[in-house]
């Protein structure tokens, strides 16, 4: 990591980093100050993220290193062949999405992807769908369905492109039949939060048989600034917005809103992309289990309870 | 003055002559000719000018659709609650008391079963008084038990939505409502029960996301503004001037996204034959 890409909470852990980094590899002698710096590093990095403020869990989120679909894609499965389209009006990169194998099954996954360098950003529009990238997970959910595919997404987005197009092409109508869809898909469905979750445009892939979140990713009904914007009518009041819609894991799990936290490396899930693939991998592994043995009927009867008691 | 306070209905040309103290008088919004009350009712507060359909609250919406006689309301037993313990200029509890005030409803959507020419119907119409319409969980709910009850007795459920969209203050809570009123309207579906939904100035974000783009058949009033994002925020965001009409249920016509525009003194008739037409069909295949 370079200096830049640590967040201001994070700026002590740079000066032992750096020590560490300046250390000669091939020095013996280096070997006690090396596990002596190491522990150091540790423990200042757990003393700074187990009291994180929900501010600096929102920046964590949104981390400009932080893993994005295509590095979960390409960290926890193996042989991703991409699928592209919507087969009615265009290609949204803003959500990719394809075959692959989990654990030696294939899988059909869907995410969104935010793009990691300036010219990706704008291609992707930074992980925004339009009605084309939502219409195209549900053919995609819909092509799962007919080989008898679970359905593994990634949300990472702050929210549907709020565009004029996305509004001529009804994003109303692409956000509604995808949530109408999940719910009758005669295929387990497993969601993920990995980043950030904002609004319909998360939702619209972001719920299933299972929602489970990243420890540091925040999952809301609009990101912090909209719903300052809405509720304070000024857009300088995210952080309030951020504390007052308990968008943080613990919050959601304890409001019963979701399943599962999955725990990222010290750190967090950008310090360290194998160690967060291979924590993911292995819950994805675990709940898929639980979901694959059960008969189309009763997984459709749980998943009816579970949608009926949203909420609540 | 909060965002909601701004969109609630301009009632503040509402007089009453002095003498009198019985004609109440109304500006319409839009021409802003006087009109008396009793007169706009009669036209279902659709101004006799120019035509505008002014805002009305559900419970008049309800009264104005469903023939006269026996209601049954419908999930009234589902009460507000705050579990996120929201506060922002005020707190979340403190709003709701307030918008029950205001508009003697509990909630932003009020369901009421009962006849229209004579058919047995589930009607549900969203409270714009109420927190701008906005959908909780309580909302989700209602509109659940409106959907349980049209399956149940085997009845077509009709939705007048006109709301901001999900509710702020509940915020994943409200959030999900959008699965879980999108599961209702697809029980229905199931079951072959139709769904009519009727858009009314305005509807945006989470409810136009959800159950009310859903229709098997979907209905504007004249010049509503329906979509996801606000024209503000796109505006804002894209830096590109809307066109005239973005948004108004003319322009969803012409995109594709409605059947229909029908002002509010036909609904009762227009509703009622596409049922017949809806139900002849379901009974010729039953």
């Amino acid at each position: 990591m370079n200096v830049h890409d640590y967040l201001d909470f994070e700026q002590p852990l740079i000066e032992v980093q750096k020590r560490l980094d300046e250390l000669d590899a091939d020095d013996p002698q280096a070997g006690a100050q090396r596990s002596e710096l190491e522990q150091q590093l540790n423990q200042e990095t757990q003393k700074i993220f187990s009291d994180l403020s929900i501010w600096q869990h929102v920046l964590l989120a949104r981390h400009g290193l932080r893993p994005h679909t295509i590095d979960v894609i390409g960290g926890v499965f193996t042989g991703f062949t991409e699928l592209h389209g919507d087969r009615r009006f265009g290609d949204d990169a803003a959500i990719v999405g394809g075959l692959a194998h989990l654990d030696g099954a294939p899988v059909m996954v869907i995410g969104h992807e935010k793009g990691r360098t300036p010219e990706e950003r704008g291609e992707r529009n930074f992980g925004m769908p339009q009605p084309e990238g939502l219409r195209k997970a549900l053919r995609l959910m819909r092509l799962a369905e007919r080989f008898s595919l679970p359905v593994l997404t990634f949300v990472d987005t702050p929210g549907a492109y709020p565009g004029a197009e996305g509004e001529v092409h009804n994003q109303n109508e692409a956000i509604a039949s995808n949530l109408a869809a999940i719910y009758r898909l005669r295929v387990p469905v497993i969601a993920t939060v990995i980043g950030e979750g904002g609004s319909g445009g998360a939702l619209a892939i972001g719920c299933g048989d299972w929602l489970q979140m990243m420890q540091f990713s925040v999952y809301s009904v609009a990101t912090p600034e909209a719903c300052s914007s809405i509720v304070w009518r000024s857009p300088d009041h995210a952080e309030a917005a951020a504390e007052a819609m308990k968008l943080v894991p613990d919050a959601l799990l304890e409001l019963g809103v979701i399943d599962r936290i999955v725990p990222e490396p010290s750190g967090g899930a950008h310090r360290d992309l194998e160690g967060t693939c291979a924590l993911l991998r292995s819950h994805l592994s675990d709940v898929l289990k639980r979901l694959r043995g059960m008969p189309v009927e009763q997984l459709l009867r749980e998943r009816t309870r579970r949608f009926r008691a949203l909420g609540d | 003055m909060s965002w909601i306070d701004r969109l609630v209905p301009k009632f503040g040309g509402t007089s009453r002559d002095d003498d009198s103290g019985e004609s109440v008088w109304i500006e319409c919004p839009s021409c802003s000719t006087r009109q008396l009350e009793t007169i706009l009712a009669e036209s279902f507060h659709v101004c006799p000018n120019c035509g505008h359909h002014l805002r009305i609250g559900a419970r008049t919406r309800l009264d104005y659709f469903l023939d006269p006689g026996q209601r049954v309301e419908i999930g009234n037993e589902h009460r507000q609650h705050d579990p996120l313990k929201f506060v922002d200029t005020q707190t979340y509890v403190d709003r709701l008391t307030r918008a029950a005030k205001r508009t003697g409803e509990k909630e932003a959507l009020l369901v009421q079963a009962g006849k229209l020419l004579g058919r047995p119907v589930c009607v549900a119409a969203f409270e714009f008084g109420f927190l701008g319409g906005s959908m909780g969980s309580v909302v989700g709910r209602r509109f659940q038990a409106a959907s349980d009850y049209a399956l149940e007795h085997g009845i077509p459920l009709i939705c007048f939505a006109t709301s901001g969209g999900a509710r702020m203050q509940e915020s994943m809570l409200s959030l999900v409502q959008m699965a879980r009123t999108a599961a209702s309207v697809e029980r229905l579906n199931e079951a072959g029960i139709p769904y009519i939904s009727v858009l009314v100035d305005p509807v945006y974000g989470g409810v136009s996301a959800s159950l009310a783009i859903l229709g098997d058949v979907n209905i504007a009033e004249p010049k509503a503004l329906v979509g996801f994002t606000g024209p503000r925020v796109i505006e804002q965001n894209t830096g590109v001037k809307l066109p005239p009409g973005f948004q108004r249920s003319e322009f969803l016509l012409e995109h594709g996204s409605i059947d229909m525009i029908v002002e509010r003194g036909r609904q009762r008739e227009v509703i009622a034959h596409l049922l017949n037409l809806l139900a002849g069909a379901h009974a010729e295949l039953g």
